[in-house]
């Protein structure tokens, strides 16, 4: 229970932070926010890696799973972020 | 070496939330979204330093897979796509969380067994939310593409999806205090009955919302494949997961509430309201009575005069201007009129793509400078010193009726104030309503005039007849 709430005090918090810096980013880079934020969600691949590192306590049906989790987040990661630096450059340019 | 795998998801997540502040101006968003790439990457190297990694091979299979799609698809996708390709990563973002959530609850199966795991209540009201989310934004997300496409139409069975989400959610409540009080690690079949309703249950929240509530939804749905992330973060006890999770989270949740603003709707209204047009549309016999009459038409050539003598341009483009492709032909004719000593600008509201900053990006491919790019309420006010304001395939936004007539259904929106301006002409392919399905009262005020015709070639028109003049 200490561990939960400890990990819901964190996640309270970093809503509050996400809200502070996000409310500042102009409406001109809304598109380039959102496909950036895509690239950012990806983030849970970590866990997918966890899960398909191989340790004992591993099935088959988690690993495959896990495989799985890993190519899906991977596109959110290598999609959100190339895209989004395509957009970027084009605002870049005078 | 945990120690080190946790300041590594500490240093992604400042990195992150840096990477994201440099996206609050347009010459630090580039550095600023490499930024959040290498806290990417620190927080996979750490996430590979985990105890429990100890094969790779499975591990390179699936970054090698995802990241060639990836790859392909931020390649290949044009910019008037960009909606559905972020709906697409919305649900396959939700889509990885569940999936991450699902072999987690295998996982702690097998960790029970050997004696390493206990069942906590927060363990499991953690995995029902992780499948509820991920599940909800899976599902929804693709139906938010078919309605972006146009091939899943607005639907009259409104009160049928209403009535299938109701018994959803009652039977995701019973299954997950089952799920929580009596067999958390024997309920394999029960953990998949969830899964499948939660995925009904993403279907039916967004078919009955109209595809001009996209925006709002695309948006939403952003949101939640944050959310997703930070529930399955709670799932494996990982802070970088939480942290970062709701920082999308947070993200998605302060664009939802800028797009519902500028729809003048509540979210309440948006998602279980059914559509706009299906509530207030009017018969085509209706809207042609309307305007019989009393509209002005014009044309190129006029138009060329009207914008020779003209000192401030202001254009006004909507979703109309991306769909004739007529971006670069609406920057030409600006750098005419800049040679010409006019001075031009852009209007752009808020909802003026499909959505949040799509006009802009889509402007910006065909070179605007993003300094001429002008938000809604730095620009309502200069309209009254405008010579000329072209409105390009918009309607709703520029409907007077909406800040004047308590009567219009869409009374309250806010609108850009081009009926101030000495003259607004429209380019429009003919009087047919906007989503809204409402007439345009400014069509027939004196101080408008209609270019019907596609923009593009409306607007190729005028430079030729500029260039004759």
């Amino acid at each position: 229970m200490e561990m939960f709430i400890m990990s819901l005090t964190i996640f309270v918090l970093a809503i509050f932070v996400g809200v502070e810096v996000i409310n500042k980013v102009p409406p001109t880079l809304h598109t380039p926010l959102m496909s950036g934020t895509n690239a950012i969600s990806g983030i849970v691949v970590v866990g997918a890696i966890i899960s398909s590192g191989g340790s004992e306590h591993t099935t088959v049906l988690s690993t495959v799973l896990g495989v799985i989790a890993i190519a899906l987040a991977t596109i959110n990661i290598v999609a959100g972020y190339m895209v989004t630096d395509r957009m970027l450059n084009m605002f870049k340019r005078k | 070496m945990d120690v080190l795998i946790n300041l590594g998801y500490l240093v992604a997540a400042v990195l992150f939330i840096l990477g994201v502040k440099g996206l609050t101006s347009p010459k630090t968003a580039v550095n600023g979204n490499r930024m959040s790439a290498s806290a990417m990457l620190i927080a996979v190297i750490a996430a590979l330093l985990d105890s429990n990694v100890i094969t790779y091979e499975y591990i390179i299979l699936g970054v090698l897979i995802g990241g060639a799609i990836g790859a392909f698809i931020a390649k290949k996708v044009a910019m008037t796509d960009m909606p559905e390709m972020v709906a697409t990563l919305n649900g396959i973002g939700g889509g990885a969380s569940l999936l991450v959530a699902a072999a987690n609850y295998l996982e702690s199966q097998k960790l029970a067994e050997l004696g390493h795991f206990s069942v906590t209540y927060d363990w499991s009201v953690a995995v029902i939310l992780s499948i509820l989310i991920g599940a909800v934004t899976l599902t929804g997300s693709f139906v938010a593409v078919g309605k972006l496409k146009g091939k899943i139409g607005d639907s009259n069975k409104v009160s049928l999806y209403k009535w299938i989400v109701k018994l959803c959610f009652l039977t995701l409540i019973a299954g997950a205090v089952y799920f929580s009080a009596y067999s958390q690690l024997n309920s394999d079949l029960l953990i998949l009955g969830l899964i499948v309703v939660c995925l009904i249950l993403g279907v039916c929240l967004v078919m009955p919302i109209g595809g001009a509530d996209m925006p709002v939804v695309v948006s939403l749905l952003n949101s939640y494949s944050g959310l997703a992330g930070a529930a399955a973060g709670f799932v494996l006890g990982n802070n970088g997961l939480i942290i970062v999770g709701s920082l999308v989270g947070a993200s998605g949740i302060i664009l939802t509430s800028i797009m519902c603003k500028a729809m003048n709707r509540s979210l309440t209204n948006v998602l279980f309201g059914g559509s706009m047009s299906a509530q207030s549309g009017v018969t085509k016999s209706e809207n042609d009575a309307f305007y019989e009459g009393k509209v002005k038409f014009s044309n190129a050539d006029e138009l060329a005069m009207l914008l020779d003598s003209a000192q401030k341009v202001v254009f006004v483009p909507g979703y109309g201007l991306a769909v004739a492709q007529a971006q670069h032909a609406t920057r030409e004719l600006a750098s005419m009129l800049e040679k010409n000593g006019a001075e031009v600008k852009y209007a752009i509201h808020p909802v003026a793509g499909r959505m949040p900053g799509h006009m802009n990006v889509l402007l910006a491919e065909a070179e605007v400078p993003y300094d001429q790019l002008v938000e809604m309420d730095t620009i309502n006010p200069e309209f009254s010193q405008t010579d000329v304001a072209i409105v390009l395939g918009a309607n709703d936004v520029v409907n007077p009726g909406a800040a004047e007539d308590p009567n219009s259904p869409i009374f309250g929106m806010p609108i850009l104030n081009v009926h101030n301006a000495k003259t607004v002409v429209v380019v429009k392919r003919g009087l047919s309503p906007g989503f809204a399905g409402i007439p345009n009262e400014l069509f027939i005020r004196d101080n408008a005039l209609m270019v019907t015709g596609d923009a593009k070639q409306v607007l190729q028109d005028t430079i030729g007849a500029m260039k004759d003049l």
